[in-house]
């Protein structure tokens, strides 16, 4: 138990973000018509690409004789990034699509 | 951290919730990827430039050659993929994603040793990262028709729950032990990707979307609880967002196919029962027709509506469908499509894929709006559709699909059904709309059907 209230109490403000944020990402996605769908889940699949941001603190952080990390932190960039600009690029691609007959 | 990297990742947090804002609105949703898209541009950026600590050059160039490296790749897989295979993509990138926040919780692991509250964020980091990676590389795997069969051991509900709950309780125990061992962390991950595996397999194809939409929001999770490891708040709003967000997305989806979450999961779509279900129902005969008869009678009609599904996509008789409909408009025909929420692979596929060739916006009509107006349709023309028009989900209570909502084609005076042969649709279960009086099948290939259809049109 202790740890999960130490984590509680040093993490509080992050939490209260957290909860906020989950309502306010409820409110952005709710009656979102189907049409959007599939770009949506591509659009939002690219945002959760963030995580490339720890990759990058990784690498950043990493012991300059620590290989292993080292490695592991290039990996998680390479593929964090392939997340993001792929994700991003293909959006943008299924939504010009959208965009082309609405003239 | 530096002031001036703290703003630059409060705007990005912004750009976040305004682009995922537009994102849900036709006319705006480009221009919300873009503010998103730039948004991550500048926290990257930021990310790498703008700190104090004191960092080698070799570093910055692995990391400099880690994102040309993945951009490059990133984006020729992004401008390469065909339409129809956005599904496999979105979940591919999704993997990546997953595999991402788990090698970050790996790394940190070895820095953190004793740290509790820390390892609290990097266990769970690893745990919902492997389960995404492995999981997405499985729904991958599964929408590419590698692994057609659903693999299902015999109790596989009761073996995955226990299994699960044993995932839970060592990542308990290595957080309360403060188990500082590298062998036992990489235990773990090993467990949390045989999981995400077994926690895929079973689910059937056709629930590949759901399946891609949850994991989506997972990676969101592993994201955010990354940004509480390193008290950054634009990993754990963005990440939060997309959890939130993924997760509603997911709900909307089970609802477009009258199922529960928990029923995706845990129930045998497309397995024996279903098939058994409908095995009943196959006797009667199917009237045939050849393209010349389908021409005449879509030619002397007021009224056709176009059913496109995944077949049609698989294909590629996009093109071929939008020029027919483009004829018919000429010989005074109204036409316009029924677009079934889940059409295609995934909710809104079909627009997609009808948009890349060209089809007008205002034509692709939504299956509640369409549905009353069959009645006075004279002629359905369903391509490559067959789950979505199965009248089992309104009046079979022991076919898998019932209650689902159905476009109502057999209200219409006539249906064509192209097909390439009798085969159950990807659900895998018999469609009794083929066997209706006022039915009748035209068997091929959709483009080369079409294509002959086409011409006879022409020649009228």
């Amino acid at each position: 138990m202790n740890q999960i209230v130490e984590f509680i109490d040093q993490n509080l403000e992050m939490i209260y973000i957290l909860i906020l944020a989950v309502f306010i990402g409820v409110e952005l996605i709710k009656n979102i018509p189907a049409v959007l769908h599939t770009p949506l889940m591509s659009g939002a699949n690219a945002l959760s690409g963030v995580v490339i941001v720890g990759a990058i603190l990784v690498m950043l952080r990493a012991d300059p004789n620590n290989f292993i990390a080292l490695a592991l932190g290039f990996i998680a960039v390479v593929l964090g990034i392939i997340n993001v600009v792929g994700g991003f690029a293909v959006t943008n691609r299924m939504l010009q699509m959208f965009k082309k007959k609405r003239k | 951290m530096s002031i001036t990297l703290s703003i630059i990742y409060l705007i990005a947090t912004i750009t976040f919730v305004i682009g995922l804002k537009m994102l849900g609105h036709p006319e705006t949703a480009k221009r919300g990827n873009l503010i998103a898209a730039s948004g991550m541009g500048i926290a990257i950026i930021g990310t790498i430039f703008l700190h104090d600590l004191e960092v080698p050059m070799f570093i910055y160039a692995l990391i400099g050659a880690a994102i040309l490296i993945g951009a490059i790749i990133g984006w020729l897989i992004a401008i390469k993929v065909e339409m129809t295979k956005m599904p496999e993509l979105v979940s591919l990138f999704n993997g990546f994603g997953g595999a991402s926040a788990a090698l970050i919780g790996i790394v940190e692991f070895g820095n953190i040793m004793g740290e509790t509250s820390k390892a609290i964020t990097i266990i769970a980091a690893i745990v919902i990262g492997s389960i995404t990676f492995s999981g997405s590389l499985i729904a991958w795997a599964k929408l590419n028709g590698m692994m057609w069969k659903d693999i299902r051991l015999p109790k596989y509900n009761l073996i995955n729950n226990l299994y699960f709950i044993g995932l839970l309780l060592f990542a308990a125990y290595i957080v309360w032990t403060n188990a500082d061992s590298n062998v036992i962390v990489y235990l773990l991950l090993i467990a949390a990707l045989v999981y995400g595996v077994l926690f895929v397999i079973p689910i059937g194809g056709a629930d590949m979307p759901v399946v891609i939409s949850l994991l989506n929001s997972l990676t969101g999770i592993a994201a955010a609880i990354t940004g509480i490891l390193y008290g950054n708040m634009v990993m754990l709003v963005g990440g939060i967002l997309v959890g939130s967000a993924g997760l509603i997305l997911t709900f909307a989806m089970c609802t477009a196919m009258n199922r529960s979450l928990a029923n995706v999961i845990f129930g045998a779509f497309g397995g024996e029962e279903a098939v058994a279900a409908g095995a009943g129902k196959t006797q009667g005969t199917v009237k045939k027709t050849n393209p010349s008869d389908a021409a005449v009678l879509m030619n002397y009609s007021d009224k056709v509506i176009i059913v496109p599904g995944y077949g049609l996509a698989v294909a590629q008789a996009q093109h071929v469908i939008h020029e027919l409909e483009e004829l018919l408009t000429k010989k005074g025909v109204e036409v316009s499509y029924a677009i079934h929420p889940v059409a295609g692979r995934m909710p809104g596929h079909m627009n997609v894929l009808l948009a890349e060739s060209n089809v007008d916006y205002d034509k692709l009509i939504d299956m509640d709006d369409i549905n009353p107006q069959f009645k006075n349709t004279d002629v359905v023309l369903v391509v490559g559709a067959n789950d979505v028009v199965n009248p089992a989900a309104h009046n079979d209570p022991s076919s898998p699909i019932y209650g689902m909502p159905i476009l109502d084609v057999e209200n219409a005076k006539s249906i064509i059904i192209n097909k390439r042969s009798m085969n159950p649709g990807y659900a895998g279960i018999q469609n009794e709309l083929f066997f209706n009086q006022k039915t009748s099948m035209l068997f091929g290939d959709a483009k080369e059907a079409l294509t002959k259809l086409l011409q006879e049109l022409k020649n009228m």
